[in-house]
């Protein structure tokens, strides 16, 4: 009897909710393919087209794939190494990296700015002032990609802690040893292909991340994908909401590749 | 260093001082991660702490220490900001938290719903990172001055009732709209902690459901929803993208009176204004964290 009559707030809930999450996607696919009452694909079709669209999402990309591998270079090995050798230090490296999480990206990004502008203020002249100029490059940004590997962190962490918790690389790695392979060779062939999943978990996560980012790219003062819509919004106000439209589809096509993957892996080793 | 010297080599040194070498060489190794977060994270916050102590004189440009940014910033429109900025961020992550509780469990007890269960949770970690510009487009579709929904209303006479999106209530609205998805990714694995045996031994030994909650879910679920709240709250927080795309600065929130106060270039001294600003949002997001501890602690020595 209790048991039923727990299940009338579980519907509430559910429908509740699934309004709410449902009607802003549909109201945009309605409101991003009509034009003066009727049904069109023109704002979809058009978006390869749009003024600044190209420059902007290919530079997007360009930084996520930097981002990608930058953040792997760094966070891989130093794991590895934790997990194998200084398991003393993993509280210490685990807080450093969900740090990123609670601190606001703006007061990053406020502190950033503080730190470019010591080239003009201090440096002037010297090769640091030039390698702090080259940083902020307007057609690829380095600095954006160096701070998106901070922002990134959190979820690098969480991708690749959850797949080293979940192997014995000790065993792995010391057969490896003796058998003679050198530690490159480990991270490449032993290393890299049992944590595979976690791997690409990492990467698409952080290609989403960047691929979204707002705050920093605006602030900083440089063309991305997402100020580009942004900036569109004023003019053509259906492109930009079928853009956001599209952008949902991609991510959420990226997310179920992911969990297809996961399912695929833990089908094979059970 | 080469990777191939990480202390497995083969020299006869003796064991001891053969194991310290292999220890220090390890702790080199981790040189790169702990520099690269000195120079990109802890250095900008450190620089934001110093400078936001420095003014610059606006007829001779000359730099002094002082602390006339932080006093302005406690004050009048800026405090304004923060009170803001605290109460739509904790409206939202406590209303995100009751809610995303009672969708995450209602989809996990669920009979048969596994299906329900998959597509709510990759829904979830979609919408959780669907957050910043394209959500506030999605929403501006919706129920903006020309949204879809606001014109299907009008058509049948109901309107919105003083509702506007372009408010302080409109953003809290779309916050939600990230905030419960995050809330059910990071409270489903707890909630999968509880045993049934847990709430089978609780129904046999004759205690209602109330009573279950109150001695045995709940003291063990504590410490976890509290953390999942602060993350939320944290978030909310530290929006920017959504905000600036929907209210411009016409609502008071300090994410974007920092924006503001580093985009005027008429002002002197605005720069270190906005310096102050960030550095008290650091401020009162670490008061939080220490908070969170302080309670996780508690909870926990309680449970023991």
């Amino acid at each position: 009897m209790r048991r039923r009559g727990n299940g009338a707030w579980r519907v509430v809930v559910l429908a509740v909710l699934g309004l709410y999450f449902l009607i802003p996607i549909a109201a945009s696919v309605w409101y991003s393919s009509r034009s003066n009452g009727e049904l069109t694909a023109e704002f979809y079709t058009g978006i390869p087209s749009a003024p600044g669209f190209a420059e902007a999402f290919g530079r997007s990309l360009t930084l996520a794939v930097l981002t990608v591998v930058i953040s792997l270079l760094l966070m891989l090995p130093t794991m590895v190494l934790i997990d194998l050798r200084l398991p003393r230090l993993r509280s210490t490296v685990e807080i450093l990296t969900l740090l990123p999480l609670v601190l606001p990206p703006i007061a990053l990004v406020v502190g950033v700015r503080s730190v470019l502008a010591w080239a003009p203020d201090y440096f002037y002249g010297t090769p640091l002032a030039d390698a702090f100029f080259a940083l902020q490059e307007p057609s690829l940004p380095w600095i954006l990609v160096l701070v998106y590997v901070v922002l990134a962190l959190p979820f690098v962490y969480r991708a690749l802690d959850a797949g080293i918790r979940s192997v014995d690389l000790k065993t792995l790695t010391e057969a490896a040893r003796s058998l003679g392979a050198s530690w490159p060779r480990v991270l490449v062939g032993v290393v890299l292909p049992v944590l595979r999943t976690s791997v690409l978990n990492a990467a698409f996560l952080t290609l989403a991340l960047v691929l979204g980012e707002y705050t920093i790219a605006v602030i900083l003062g440089f063309q991305t994908f997402p100020t580009w819509i942004v900036e569109i919004a004023g003019s053509q106000p259906q492109l930009s909401v079928s853009v956001s439209v599209l952008s949902l589809v991609v991510t959420w096509g990226l997310l179920l590749l992911i969990s297809a993957l996961d399912r695929r892996r833990a089908g094979k080793d059970s | 260093m080469e990777p191939g010297d990480l202390g497995l080599s083969t020299s006869t040194t003796p064991r001891r001082s053969r194991g310290r070498r292999a220890g220090l060489l390890a702790a080199l190794g981790t040189v790169p991660f702990f520099g690269y977060l000195a120079v990109f994270l802890l250095l900008p916050i450190g620089v934001l702490a110093v400078e936001a102590f420095r003014a610059t004189d606006p007829v001779t440009y000359q730099e002094s220490w002082s602390t006339d940014s932080i006093v302005a910033v406690t004050d009048g429109a800026y405090r304004r900001a923060y009170l803001g900025s605290l109460q739509l961020s904790a409206t939202t992550a406590l209303l995100a938290a009751v809610l995303g509780l009672a969708l995450a469990v209602a989809v996990l007890q669920a009979k048969r719903g596994r299906l329900l269960r998959r597509l709510v949770l990759t829904a979830s970690g979609v919408l959780a990172n669907f957050g910043g510009i394209p959500l506030a487009f999605a929403f501006i579709a919706t129920i903006g001055t020309s949204g879809v929904v606001t014109a299907l209303l009008g058509d049948l006479g109901v309107g919105l009732g003083g509702f506007s999106l372009y408010s302080m209530t409109g953003l809290g609205l779309v916050y939600l709209y990230f905030l419960v998805p995050l809330m059910v990714l990071t409270i489903v694995p707890a909630l999968e902690g509880l045993r049934p045996q847990w709430r089978e031994a609780s129904d046999n030994l004759g205690a209602s459901s109330w009573q279950y909650w109150r001695h045995v879910g709940g003291p063990v679920l504590a410490p976890p929803v509290i953390g999942a709240t602060m993350l939320l709250f944290a978030s909310a927080f530290a929006a920017y993208a959504t905000a600036r795309a929907l209210v411009g600065s016409s609502v008071p929130l300090v994410p974007l009176q920092i924006a503001d106060a580093l985009s005027s270039n008429v002002l002197v001294g605005s720069e270190n204004l906005g310096k102050a600003l960030a550095l008290g949002m650091v401020v009162l997001v670490g008061i939080v964290m220490v908070f969170y501890t302080w309670v996780q602690r508690r909870t926990q020595r309680w449970l023991q």
